[in-house]
């Protein structure tokens, strides 16, 4: 009988080293004391006369006041948009319409390093992720949107595509700048002119983005910008004005917009929340595993809707994988957002902080292990430590919730099948990830799993052609591509 | 001496077979007693287009659309029975020929809604519609049979199972259409027929969990109540024409899953 050679590790101890810190000179933006709303191609006072701090989370510090946009000042947004849509941007030619976006591209190509430094002094996400991602598809989103503008016909077979008029927008403070080139790319390319609300921690692109629509010289009121929390909001989705509602955001808030918006003409898209299955089986590259997993979760400290929540494990691999993934998670540096060895950020809100606290402490009183490396966290300022949970029942508030947090609970499947059953058993259905090396199964679990987004071998990857948006209670319309022109669209039949 | 004739039951059509309503009721539709679906019918038929799913859906679209087909021939053997239900020979004629319609749309639809994705990056990137899973249509009146063919074919032939509710003058349009439906090759469950009082039904299909869509072009009046219940479980809130031909009313009832995978030696 041969001899069972017991599991030693192989793998080599992680280095302990320090690295010099290399910060993003921070003076390339000009933050100012105060920002107004943006309306009618001016910054206005809101008339509540109200204003609000935006606080850096890395030091809560506060970076600047913004205005707090009431019910008066939505409503005239919304009346310079209607304005601004009857009179001129709903005429113009759609090659010019095009130029515009174009333009708009341009810029924020141009000013990419100032919006990268301003977007992670705000938000609190790492340089490299604002540089690297965020900006450059925030540009590439107008870029892509713009050649639409007079192209419309060809996407729509046998259809007459017109503009809706007055888009209302409301989105998160995960991706500030790029959510709003999600909205605003493809409102404008078909000829909607937009009243966008950014999110209440996170204004600060948006008030360069007003800026760049100076500089592209887009009319006034084809895009206005109200900021404020969620009351305004609210007051957004109650004006009688708006022909559409483009909502990114929790699935809570989403039923809210639904049932306020019950029985109005206004077309609504809805993108969620999401507890997405990243998938593994036991043939799948495991090293490239454990980077997809670590991407699936830790990127943009997992704040992010399509993020990889719940790793599903197949069971003859879960002691070297998840030996892989822990070593890995030791290596994250977590701390200033500006530095640019920085992986993990900081916790966008207090608030948001303590929900993840909230929620991690649910995930240890229900039974999990929680594991988490070592990691010298600043002293001042929102962190959480990249943390994962195993002995995870499906049950568990950590396997259906979304925490919107670093935070990864690991389940373990044995069969093919049984991986799809998990993955599909929460409410929602944005994303998904699948790892083998075996095409047959990776088309298979594609076909079977219930989410808008499957990454196979892959995860997290973002591009303006490609559709994005939910099953089930993550939401309905796409955004990106081709498909994400309908949700700005009417058709003359 | 003349014979007698055997006369017909009209009854819901729930998993493939004929039950009366569990309630026991019936109403009169046109001189007949037809069934008045309950809640708990309407339960029933979602749990059974729910267990017909997997199977309708993993169906190849050659398939579905010959089973669609099927349903065609079937109705142009019953014409004279359709045509007594509903306008007459011109909206049988146009409910066979839009049947025929939707089924050569079966093994289109990817290639028309779906699309190849040239993302920046070594990737290989597409998007495939599938259907959303179970719908419920409460379906117009007015036309009785085109009204119903025309909601319910759409939802069907992307592969969706469905409930649809018929409005009360439609009643035995609707009848005649599930003999019609029951002998096609449709998987029993995959397309349930209820008769009775649609503002009955409407609420507790529009406030179900299990039901993924539901179409409300033939609810007369606000759908307000409606539309908040559908909010629970966000589900898509469709309003259409009564009487519409087009691959857009499909792709209503579809939802579009993009796929990435890298590309490398």
């Amino acid at each position: 009988m041969a001899q069972v050679e017991k599991r030693v590790s192989n793998l080599p101890a992680t280095f302990e080293w320090e690295y010099a810190p290399a910060p993003e000179a921070r003076d390339i933006v000009q933050i100012r004391e105060q920002y107004g709303l943006f309306i009618g191609g001016e910054e206005v006072e809101p008339r509540t006369k109200e204003w609000f701090p935006s606080i850096s989370p890395a030091t809560e510090e506060p970076l600047f006041e913004v205005a707090l946009a009431g019910e008066e000042d939505v409503a005239l947004a919304v009346d310079t948009a209607r304005n601004a849509f009857e009179n001129g941007w709903s005429e113009l030619a759609p090659s010019e319409r095009a130029k515009y976006l174009f333009r708009v591209a341009r810029l924020i190509q141009e000013r990419s390093r100032e919006l990268a430094v301003a977007e992670s002094l705000d938000g609190g996400k790492p340089i490299r992720e604002s540089r690297d991602v965020d900006i450059p598809l925030a540009a590439a989103h107008f870029f892509y949107y713009a050649g639409w503008a007079d192209k419309l016909e060809y996407a729509f077979p046998n259809r007459t595509p017109r503009p809706l008029g007055v888009a209302a927008q409301i989105i998160p403070w995960n991706f500030p700048l790029l959510m709003l080139s999600w909205k605003i790319a493809p409102a404008l390319a078909c000829g909607n002119t937009v009243v966008l609300k950014p999110a209440e921690t996170t204004p600060l692109t948006a008030m360069i983005f007003a800026d760049i629509c100076r500089q592209a010289e887009l009319p006034p009121g084809v895009v206005n910008l109200v900021t404020g929390d969620g009351t305004t909001g609210a007051h957004l989705v109650r004006n009688d004005g708006i022909d559409k509602l483009a909502f990114t955001g929790s699935t809570e808030v989403g039923k809210l917009i639904m049932r306020e918006l019950a029985g109005r003409n206004v077309k609504l898209t809805l993108e969620l929340g999401g507890k997405a299955a990243n998938v593994v089986f036991d043939d799948a590259a495991l090293d490239q595993a454990v980077e997809g997993i670590v991407n699936g979760i830790y990127f943009n400290q997992g704040h992010v809707c399509c993020a990889g929540s719940r790793l599903l494990v197949q069971e003859s691999i879960y002691e070297p994988l998840l030996e892989k993934l822990k070593r890995r998670l030791s290596t994250l540096r977590v701390g200033d957002p500006l530095d640019k060895n920085t992986d993990v950020g900081a916790i966008n809100s207090k608030a948001q902080l303590e929900k993840i606290r909230e929620l991690v402490a649910s995930g240890e009183e229900e039974g999990a292990e929680i594991y988490q490396p070592k990691c010298d966290l600043p002293e001042r300022g929102y962190w959480f430590v990249p943390t994962l949970f195993t002995n995870v029942a499906q049950s568990y508030r950590i396997a259906q919730e979304e925490i919107f947090g670093p935070v990864l609970s690991v389940l373990t499947f044995r069969t093919p099948d049984e991986a799809v059953e998990k993955a599909n058993n929460t409410p929602y259905g944005l994303s998904a990830g699948v790892w083998t090396e075996k095409g047959s199964r990776i088309l298979w679990m594609a076909q079977r799993l219930r989410a808008g987004v499957v990454w196979a071998n892959t995860y997290n990857r973002f591009d303006p052609t490609s559709p994005f948006g939910g099953y089930r209670e993550s939401g309905f319309g796409r955004e990106g591509g081709r498909h994400g022109l309908e949700p700005y669209l009417r058709f003359d039949e | 001496m003349t014979r007698l004739s055997v006369k017909k039951t009209y009854k819901l059509y729930i998993g493939g077979a004929f039950p009366r309503s569990e309630s026991g009721r019936t109403f009169d539709a046109a001189g007949q007693n037809v069934a008045r679906a309950s809640r708990k019918d309407a339960r029933d038929a979602v749990r059974a287009a729910r267990a017909a799913l997997p199977g309708w859906a993993a169906m190849t679209a050659y398939n579905r659309g010959q089973v669609l087909y099927r349903l065609a021939e079937m109705m142009e053997a019953r014409a004279a029975d359709l045509e007594a239900a509903c306008s007459g020979r011109s909206e049988v004629e146009a409910a066979i020929d839009r049947t025929v319609w939707y089924a050569g749309w079966a093994d289109k639809l990817a290639q028309v809604l779906g699309s190849s994705n040239p993302v920046a990056g070594p990737y290989f990137d597409f998007t495939i519609p599938e259907p959303t899973g179970v719908v419920a249509i409460l379906a117009p009146s007015d036309p009785p049979l085109l009204g119903l063919v025309s909601r319910t074919l759409p939802a069907l032939v992307g592969g969706n199972t469905v409930v649809v509710v018929a409005g009360e003058s439609a009643a035995i349009a609707a009848v005649e259409l599930a003999e019609a439906l029951a002998t096609s090759d449709f998987p029993g469950g995959s397309v349930n027929v209820l008769t009775g009082f649609a503002d009955e039904l409407a609420p507790w299909l529009a406030g179900h969990m299990d039901v993924n869509a539901v179409d409300v072009t033939g609810v007369e009046g606000p759908t307000v109540e409606l539309e908040r219940a559908a909010a629970e479980n966000v589900k898509r809130v469709i309003r259409a024409d009564a009487d519409s031909q087009s691959p857009w009313e499909i792709s209503r009832f579809l939802e579009l899953k993009t796929v990435w995978h890298p590309i490398g030696p």
